[in-house]
């Protein structure tokens, strides 16, 4: 069992993303309304940084589901965070292709840059990083993405890391 | 130089954008698909060109389709396979990336030949930037009269949508694939009834490649025969090859099918040769999945004729000593790669991706992870690679989906082909944490390349 | 209009659309192939735990071909002249024996301590088709025991994930508020947040449950199922059937389940207020012994405290027997 022990404060969607939602909805036949769960999910992430147990009540909810069923995909799948991460979640590829170029040095670095282990969030809450696997980019190895949107950094070297971490701090301070 | 059929504009610039896409001859295969043929002529066409899937499997795209159910008052969908995930392959991305008119010009061809109303492109959770250049070129083709309401006057309608994945191999499977666009857990069906009969919604469903898909456009532009002719056998037409690993010049590359290896591999036009003036030690042909081959037997087959970049030729020697065209992620290890460690890197990635369903596939792929990694770390036993290798056995063909074959054939052929270096692990536990085995005899037969200036 | 089907060369005539597993079991006996999730009762269960995998060495009459590879036998339909290979195959045996030992490296083996032991399909199975030993030699995975409601406690570490619970859920009750989270070999049941599940029928996953993993938590440590004796009974209740059987341990009902055919499922599920509220004897009208297989364990040890005739004459060795009889029972 998932314990999740952080305060979780009560979710409202915005009637924009309602909106969203009910756009998404309407690609599908009548009736079949939970094709919409994975889309919904991607939005409500992206809006919140990670799924809390009270926001998938709410997609619940909104799609006539059970929670369980919610809770049941948001599990299966990896993109989808069942814990607060950093505002910038580095995904590093960690699959062979990338391997034999690299990636796990990569890895390393970035645990060094950032001063934090595999899965936690630095003290500013301004990043976490964690290993993906394959990304389905070998040809420009190593590689990290970045969410909600999944921008691409190809070709890793030390340096690139580097400029990348400086570029996202200042961005996130400012 | 061979004709490119697919990657032809590539490099044209604003290719992504309608009107560039329009002026190269864009949407032309809709005009004569809507306007001149029958979804049964289109099927025919497709059927005659000998187009074999392209996401892995190498099945006949025509027969898929010529099974499709059509019962009355039905509604029947095309859903389109773009959730690449397969370690090695990422021409879909490409492709999707800089002409993604081309696959929504094919889905709505295919769409038409199948007579779905309504289609989806399942795109993995992880290509976001790719989802939105496809909704962008989705909402261009929609202004333009390709998508909606009676398209071209035909009188056809169709919708397209693309959905997000939410990350999981799994869901490249075409049965997890539909429950994923159902909205559940990605756990594959259990067949029958196959998607042709009861797939999306219980309602009769092709799923396709994305590079199938886009294949369909030539097909129809030039005539299934046309398209036949290129190639060998029964591999016909021309491929995306990705290239990746120690290779000089990694990419996505369109190849005639019944490319000489070597060439692909050697020649500037494509790879351009193993990166940094080594040699090649050996090679995954189509994917992570595919059995790897050292390199003396990736250039020739064992009855020393050169292989080709072709279905059957890859093929040629079975499990032995052959391989698979497989999805056409093309992985090249130079000497410096530890065989050991990329095999426990691999099943890492299926013990991750494993759905937990069924119970070979969930326990053995954990199981062979550890043993992997305890080879890799210098505690194995040499008793660990017959032990590997009777784990992969009573995975392969014991699950309800191919990821449990998928899971065990690289390991299974690793041990096959490279056993004195995992031998090697255990005997020189020390040496093999700072040293690498070298190439042995499975070493490429050919004389070095001198780097070219 | 029927078809027929030949099991280990046992030709049976069976309805059209029927499972090469149900047509083994009209055949019966040895060439049955063992099920760890299909469950006949439960829709779309089955096709997971890979046990009943046969070998189809000829299609059907129209298509010989015989089937690339073995196929689950609880999910394949039979077709009219199809030939099955179950214990005659030996690739079937060495498959079937390679599935459970894959459900038994990360199975704890606590059944001295497990109070499914004697009633255990995977221990059967184990017993049948597993290998003496293991060549697992890794930590197993555990998980944190955990209730789900006041009377069923979940042990996750034993599951084997044959999904029947959630079916249950699904199926027989109105509100399914468990379920599979997470991937892989990480998968568990749970309720993701702390979720008592409670509704009339939920007892029913602890009957379908082929493992200790869900266990009646009235019944937990009380006594070994070999020692208790199982009594066929009934009641007029108004949410289920009433029939059920009760577990005798001396006087005492130590626990109600529902009735179970040979393969081990139930034969109609039962309510809660059965199944927990209802542990006199007083509740129930007994119709008799329930007949229990002379191979099954709970068949043997029904020791009988008749005092020997020395113990009957002598009264201090009678009143020690009677302590011992006591505490015996008491366990």
């Amino acid at each position: 069992m998932l314990r999740v022990e952080e305060a979780q404060a009560p979710v409202e969607f915005s009637p924009e993303l309602i909106k969203k939602f009910d756009d998404i909805v309407s690609r599908y036949p009548a009736g079949k309304q939970k094709s919409a769960l994975l889309p919904i999910l991607h939005l409500v992430q992206a809006e919140h940084g990670w799924l809390s147990s009270k926001a998938m009540d709410k997609v619940a909810e909104y799609l006539h589901l059970q929670d369980i069923e919610v809770y049941e995909v948001a599990t299966f799948y990896s993109m989808y965070f069942l814990r607060p991460q950093g505002k910038y979640v580095l995904e590093v590829c960690r699959t062979g292709p990338c391997c034999l170029v690299g990636a796990e040095k990569i890895m390393d670095h970035i645990e060094q840059e950032l001063g934090v282990k595999e899965g936690e969030v630095t003290p500013d809450g301004l990043f976490s990083w964690r290993g993906v696997e394959c990304l389905a980019a070998c040809g420009y190895a190593p590689v990290l993405q970045i969410g909600p949107e999944y921008t691409f950094y190809e070709n890793l070297t030390n340096e690139s890391v580097n400029k990348l971490i400086a570029d996202l701090k200042a961005r996130g301070s400012s | 130089m061979a004709r490119k059929l697919l990657l032809e504009h590539i490099n044209v610039p604003g290719i992504n954008t309608l009107d560039v896409y329009r002026s190269k001859g864009g949407y032309a295969s809709v005009e004569k698909a809507l306007k001149t043929m029958s979804p049964e002529d289109v099927v025919e066409e497709v059927k005659k060109s000998g187009l074999r899937g392209r996401g892995g499997a190498g099945f006949p795209t025509g027969m898929k389709w010529s099974f499709l159910a059509k019962p009355e008052g039905v509604a029947r969908y095309l859903v389109c396979n773009a959730d690449e995930s397969e370690p090695g392959t990422f021409k879909d991305r490409y492709l999707m990336n800089y002409i993604p008119h081309l696959l929504i010009e094919g889905m709505i061809v295919s769409s038409f030949a199948l007579g779905a109303k309504v289609s989806y492109i399942y795109v993995r959770g992880e290509m976001m930037p790719q989802i939105r250049i496809l909704e962008k070129a989705i909402a261009e083709a929609k202004n333009a009269g390709f998508l909606g309401k009676n398209i071209l006057g035909s009188g056809y309608d169709l919708e397209l949508y693309v959905q997000p994945g939410g990350g999981a191999y799994i869901c490249g499977e075409e049965t997890a694939l539909l429950e994923s666009l159902e909205g559940k857990r990605g756990n594959p069906r259990i067949k029958p009834p196959f998607p042709a009969i009861a797939g999306l919604y219980g309602c009769p469903t092709v799923v396709n490649n994305v590079e199938s898909i886009a294949a369909v456009v030539p097909i129809i532009n030039e005539g299934g025969e046309e398209y036949s002719k290129i190639g060998v056998g029964r591999s016909t037409g021309t491929k995306l090859i990705s290239a990746g690993g120690n290779v000089k010049k990694p990419g996505v590359y369109e190849i005639d099918l019944g490319l000489p290896v070597e060439e692909f591999l050697y020649s500037d036009e494509f790879c351009g040769g193993i990166a940094n003036g080594k040699r090649l030690k050996a090679v995954v042909a189509g994917g992570s999945s595919v059995p790897i081959l050292p390199a003396n037997l990736f250039l020739k087959t064992i009855n020393n004729e050169p292989r080709l970049m072709s279905y059957e030729s890859l093929a040629d020697g079975g499990f032995v000593t052959g391989t698979m065209l497989g999805s056409g992620g093309f992985i090249a290890f130079d000497e410096d790669q530890c065989i050991v460690r990329n095999t426990w890197n691999f099943t890492r990635f299926y013990h991750h991706e494993s759905c937990g369903q069924c119970s070979p596939c969930r326990e053995g792929t954990g199981w062979m992870e550890k043993v992997l990694h305890r080879l890799e770390n210098g505690h194995g036993s040499l008793s660990d690679m017959d032990l590997l290798v009777d784990v992969s056995k009573k995975i392969e063909g014991n699950t309800i989906c191919p990821l449990g074959d998928a899971a065990a054939w690289p390991v299974a052929s690793a041990i096959r082909h490279f056993r004195d270096e995992f031998e090697w692990h255990v005997t020189n536990a020390s040496e093999a944490v700072t040293r690498n085995f070298g190439l042995a005899h499975y070493a490429d037969p050919l004389t070095k390349k001198e780097a070219v200036a | 209009m029927s078809v027929k089907v030949k099991i280990d060369g046992i030709e049976v005539e069976v309805e059209p659309g029927t499972s090469i597993l149900n047509a083994a079991r009209q055949i019966g006996g040895d060439i049955v192939p063992p099920a760890m999730c299909y469950y006949s009762k439960l829709k779309d269960s089955g096709g997971k735990c890979r046990t009943c995998l046969v070998k189809v060495s000829k299609g059907s009459e129209k298509d010989p071909r015989p089937m690339p590879k073995l196929v689950a036998s609880c999910r394949t339909a039979v077709m009219d002249g199809m030939e099955v290979q179950n214990i005659t195959s030996p690739e079937v045996l060495e498959a079937r024996k390679g599935i459970v030992e894959m459900l038994l490296i990360n199975h704890p083996l606590d059944c001295p301590i497990c109070d499914q032991a004697g009633e255990c399909d995977l221990q059967n199975l184990a017993f049948d088709h597993g290998a003496v030993k293991t060549r697992y030699e890794f930590d197993r995975r555990t998980f944190e025991k955990i209730d789900i409601g006041d009377k069923i406690q979940l042990h996750m570490t034993r599951c084997i994930l044959c999904y029947r619970c959630v079916f249950v859920a699904d199926q027989i009750t109105d509100h399914r508020i468990h379920g599979i989270l997470n991937r892989g070999d990480h998968s568990e049941i749970s309720t993701y947040i702390q979720h008592a599940v409670d509704n009339d029928f939920s007892g029913n996953v602890i009957d379908v449950c082929p493992v200790g993993a869900l266990t009646d938590k009235t019944f937990r440590f009380k006594n070994r199922v070999w020692f208790t004796k199982p009594v066929q009974a009934h009641r007029d209740c108004d949410k289920c059937c009433g029939k059920v059987t009760l577990w005798y341990k001396g006087e005492e009902v130590l626990r109600v389940t529902a009735r179970k055919d040979q393969y081990g499922e139930v034969e109609e599920f039962i309510c809660n207020t059965c199944r927990f509220d209802k542990k006199k004897t007083s509740d129930w009208v007994i119709e008799g012994p329930s007949k229990v297989s002379h191979k099954s364990v709970i068949s043997s040890n029904h020791y009988e405290f008749k005092p020997l005739p020395v113990v009957k004459t002598n009264p201090l060795l009678r009143e020690a027997n009677e302590e011992q009889f006591e505490r015996d029972t008491r366990l």
